[in-house]
């Protein structure tokens, strides 16, 4: 076991950051553009670095295997972005957007790290106003805020469902600007394949042109990965089709380690699975939990009623509904974080009160009726209309609540045909976010010297359970206000480097990997699609690494995986050929990596003995059900190195944790 | 889910090997498509149909499949993004068809979106557009006025996001009979022209951004509104409106 060093600068922790980045060296303005850096991955992380890196004058080349930067995933968050403006007035501080992070995190994050992420948020929204990004605003012009789970002010910005599309926009519009510019450069339709490396540190990528086919050599002084999260791995999740594991994986084969892959955050709100040949899981924003009020029937007969279809929601009395979180939670209710939702919701549906007629009856109701009398009321006051009937009130409150959440209402209805301003929404828990990922220093450096990664594909903030509304937050400040200080820190070393060869050896030697695994592809003589061993590794992960986990399931899981990959390199079929677009293959070389990383996954949360975050062990638990950390045994971040072609090789190393300026504490949102 | 159905299906798809190729219309008949199914993942399950049948899957864009990322495209039954209102492809479900039906699938088409493989097109024509003016040109260093130095009124706030609800999908200029990008570049322009950080530049922005669009091939606005029927979005022909103001604005003022 080898110590990690974080890189974490001395100093309280209101002045590290601030302290540090005085301290880091620069590259002069002549020098930068003789420096070449490449950036995987367009999403917030990745726009809002390659824009501001074009911006200070390197060279920059970003790549995206989308046909435009502009539909990276991060276009699909929905709820809105925090920070520690306290407009509200209602007690926020930089401090205490820190603290619920930390502890939202279940005290399984870097404080360091956090800290900065918070000091930076305010930034954050001013940056985004002066791009022109639209947030919603109240009659007096301002900007308005809600909450969001587990916590009690209201700093989440938002612009209406849509928050994630508006700051990607935001993004895509200022690499747009370098891009023409001629700053950056641009290719879409690319995926890296592999990471170059000479002389230990990262030079370049090997990335197959996805409409020709052609493996091309780009070499740079440093390389920024910001591809993602790894969702996908479960098959349905909320990820996009093409969300994947690659370019962290690829880069974790050749020296990167990979750090806590099995905090998974499976989010509460999504639409219920309904059929097999459902090819993902769609989102209902949290923020629809400011609203919604969760429930099942108090009566195992009226969930089998409402199951067999012999009921409605509707006709089941107040007294006969168990709202169970505002039952076990009553401080935060239904904003508990996600991870504290989610086990709530399957402890209902294991225990037999599910009410969603599918194979596995999981799905429970949001609510909006409260909602709907209660905000129609206060409208039809403020129309003026003291004496309103529940005629009148319940249309105010629909409108209200149109106004609010009309495209996530909408959504729902397309994709259910049900009409959640008259029933109540059905939902269940589905995969959302990876906190686990590439392990990075407080530089956002990985454990290969030049190789960053930034946003959803690092480890660094959310620890074992992201609270809503951060991955917006993070992905930005990661992109905009950090990479900027440490990557020129890094590259102040480069400037008298030139340009970086691409007909090396260490070139030719990664094409020649790339090139061999899709020659494999092709030439297998199998019999299967991808799809079908993309699915059997979803069902085990679902089943036995997912929200509920134990030492006989991880282990029958590392076993059926192991299995599982032999079975697809030996009989996966992949149509077509190398040199063309070949969605097929394509599909082939995520899911090869999805498949070494579910391993990996299973042998981490095996070896996590304990409850914390996401990351439910069923055997560490207290007698309510609540996660039982251990911090004596379990209080570090779990670095894994590669160690070949058998995924059980893999050794742990660990960053002890350590809290100078947070209490730890139980978990506690009764 | 309200219904446990499914519908047998005759596809005519367009195929077309790669940009250079000539392409045309294949049938393909595809059983047991439950009526909860989205178009894509009809799709999917015809390209497993394929796969296991040795021939070659079918190439479509697609992306997020919750109607947000603008990846996805299509044009069924002549109408894009098929006959539902207000959708993507990927959000349009099978109820939407009868059993039985013949369902017609092409990609795109238009000068300035050129098929690259199957359905699938080359968009990259929007990003051009995007770069010549689609932003405001402040450096990302954070340190700007606080956000809410300047109150911005909510009309005009709300209505800058309705403009930047665009995804940029394509849909307008497929269901243009002169495959203009009018509805496209304008949504931009106006959410940029309604807000006070987009104001400064609001007279090079339209200027740059027309000429590009016309530089790429699209065609000319003469006011049919297909474009904002189709749009999976509703953005309103309003934001052409305001872009020809603007255009006006700026070709009487400049120097």
């Amino acid at each position: 076991m080898s110590i990690l060093d974080s890189k974490i600068p001395e100093g309280h922790i209101s002045q590290k950051w601030t302290d540090y980045k005085d301290h880091l060296k620069l590259v002069a303005p002549n020098n930068r553009p003789k420096i070449d850096v490449i950036v995987v991955g367009t999403g917030l992380a990745g726009s809002a670095a390659a824009a501001s890196l074009g911006e200070m004058g390197y060279n920059v080349k970003a790549f995206c295997f989308q046909d435009s930067p502009r539909r990276a995933h991060s276009i699909a968050a929905q709820g809105g972005i925090n920070a520690a403006k306290n407009y509200q007035n209602d007690g926020d501080s930089i401090f205490r957007l820190f603290y619920d992070t930390i502890k939202g995190g279940d005290y399984r994050a870097r404080e360091a790290n956090v800290h900065r992420l918070a000091e930076v948020s305010g930034n954050i929204i001013d940056q985004c106003v002066a791009q022109g990004v639209p947030f919603a605003r109240e009659y007096g012009g301002l900007l308005d805020n809600r909450s969001f789970g587990g916590t009690q002010v209201q700093r989440t910005f938002y612009a209406a469902g849509q928050t994630g599309q508006q700051l990607l926009l935001g993004a895509y519009s200022a690499i747009s600007r370098q891009i023409g510019l001629g700053r950056v450069k641009m290719y879409n339709r690319h995926e890296m394949l592999d990471i170059v490396k000479v002389d230990g540190k990262a030079r370049g990528i090997i990335a197959r042109n996805l409409v020709t086919g052609e493996l091309e050599r780009h070499s740079a002084h440093a390389v920024i990965v910001a591809t993602g999260g790894y969702g996908n791995v479960y098959f349905l999740s909320t990820n996009a089709m093409g969300s994947n594991v690659t370019a962290a994986w690829k880069i974790h084969k050749q020296g990167a380690y990979f750090a806590n892959p099995c905090y998974v955050q499976i989010h509460p709100t999504c639409i219920p699975v309904h059929g097999t040949n459902q090819s993902k899981l769609t989102l209902m924003s949290e923020s629809l939990r400011n609203s919604g009020r969760i429930w099942v029937p108090k009566k195992k007969e009226d969930a089998e009623a409402i199951r067999a279809g012999k009921m409605k929601p509707t006709q089941i009395a107040e007294e006969d509904r168990d709202y169970y979180l505002e039952r076990r939670y009553p401080a935060f209710g239904n904003l508990v974080p996600r991870d504290v939702a989610s086990r709530a919701a399957k402890e209902r549906c294991d225990a037999g009160f599910g009410i969603e007629a599918n194979d596995t009856n999981e799905g429970v109701y949001l609510d909006f009726s409260t909602e709907i009398k209660n905000k129609g009321k206060q409208a039809a006051y403020g129309h003026g209309n003291h004496n309103p009937t529940d005629e009148e009130i319940i249309k105010y409150g629909k409108e209200w609540v149109e106004s609010k959440y009309g495209n996530l209402f909408q959504m729902y209805e397309k994709i259910t045909d049900e009409n959640p301003y008259e029933v109540p929404m059905k939902i269940y828990p589905a995969v959302h976010y990876t906190m686990g990922g590439v392990w990075v220093d407080y530089n956002l450096q990985s454990t290969i010297p030049g190789c960053f990664v930034a946003g959803e594909a690092n480890f660094s903030d959310h620890g074992a359970n992201r609270l809503g509304a951060s991955a917006l937050m993070q992905g930005l400040a990661d992109g905009y206000f950090v990479l900027p200080y440490t990557v020129s820190d890094y590259l102040a070393n480069e400037i008298r480097t030139g340009t970086i060869p691409t007909n090396s050896a260490e070139f030719d030697a990664a094409e020649q990997r790339v090139k061999t695994q899709i020659d494999t592809f092709l030439n297998n003589k199998g019999s299967r699609s991808v799809d079908y061993f993309h699915k059997k590794l979803g069902l085990i992960m679902w089943n036995k690494v997912g929200m509920g986990r134990n030492e006989q399931g991880l282990t029958e899981a590392i076993k059926e995986i192991d299995e599982l990959r032999a079975e697809f390199h030996k009989d996966v079929f992949v149509p077509g050929s190398a040199d063309e677009m070949n969605i097929e293959l394509e599909k082939a070389l995520r899911v090869a990596d999805f498949m070494e990383l579910g391993q990996l996954m299973a042998i981490d949360a095996l070896q996590r003995k304990e409850s914390c975050g996401g990351h439910f062990r069923e055997e560490y638990q207290d007698s309510e059900g609540e996660t039982l950390r251990d911090d004596e045994n379990f209080k570090f971040v779990g670095a894994w190195e590669y160690k070949g072609d058998d995924i059980n090789q893999e050794v742990l190393h660990k960053e002890q944790l350590n809290y100078e300026f947070i209490k730890i504490a139980a978990r506690n949102y009764k | 889910m309200a219904s446990k159905q499914t519908i047998n299906i005759n596809l005519k798809i367009w195929r077309q090997k790669n940009a250079n190729a000539k392409g045309s219309m294949e049938t393909y008949k595809l059983d047991n498509v439950s009526t909860d199914s989205s178009f894509l993942e009809m799709l999917d399950q015809l390209n497993e149909q394929l796969i296991n049948d040795r021939q070659e899957p079918i190439a479509f864009d697609h992306d997020c499949r919750e109607g947000i990322c603008g990846m996805c495209s299509l044009f069924i039954n002549g109408e894009a993004h098929g006959p539902d209102r207000a959708v993507t492809t990927c959000q349009l479900h099978m109820r939407k068809f009868k059993d039985g039906e013949t369902i017609f699938v092409e990609p795109w088409r238009a000068k300035a979106f050129p098929v690259i493989k199957d359905l699938v097109v080359d968009r990259s024509s929007f990003d051009r557009i995007q770069q010549a003016g689609g932003f405001v040109s402040v450096n990302t260093s954070g340190r700007t006025m606080d956000a809410n130095a300047i109150p911005i009124p909510k009309p005009d706030a709300d209505k800058a996001f309705e403009a930047a609800a665009c995804i940029g999908c394509g849909a307008c200029v497929a269901s243009c009979v002169n495959a203009s990008a009018m509805l496209f570049v304008s949504a931009k322009v106006s959410q940029l022209a309604l807000l006070p950080q987009g104001k400064v530049e609001a007279k090079e922005r339209v200027l740059n951004m027309v000429r590009q669009m016309d530089e790429e091939g699209f065609g000319n606005c003469t006011n049919t509104g297909a474009c904002a029927v189709e749009c999976p979005k509703e953005i309103s022909l309003d934001n052409i409106a305001r872009m020809n103001r603007e255009y006006f604005k700026s070709m009487l003022t400049s120097e």
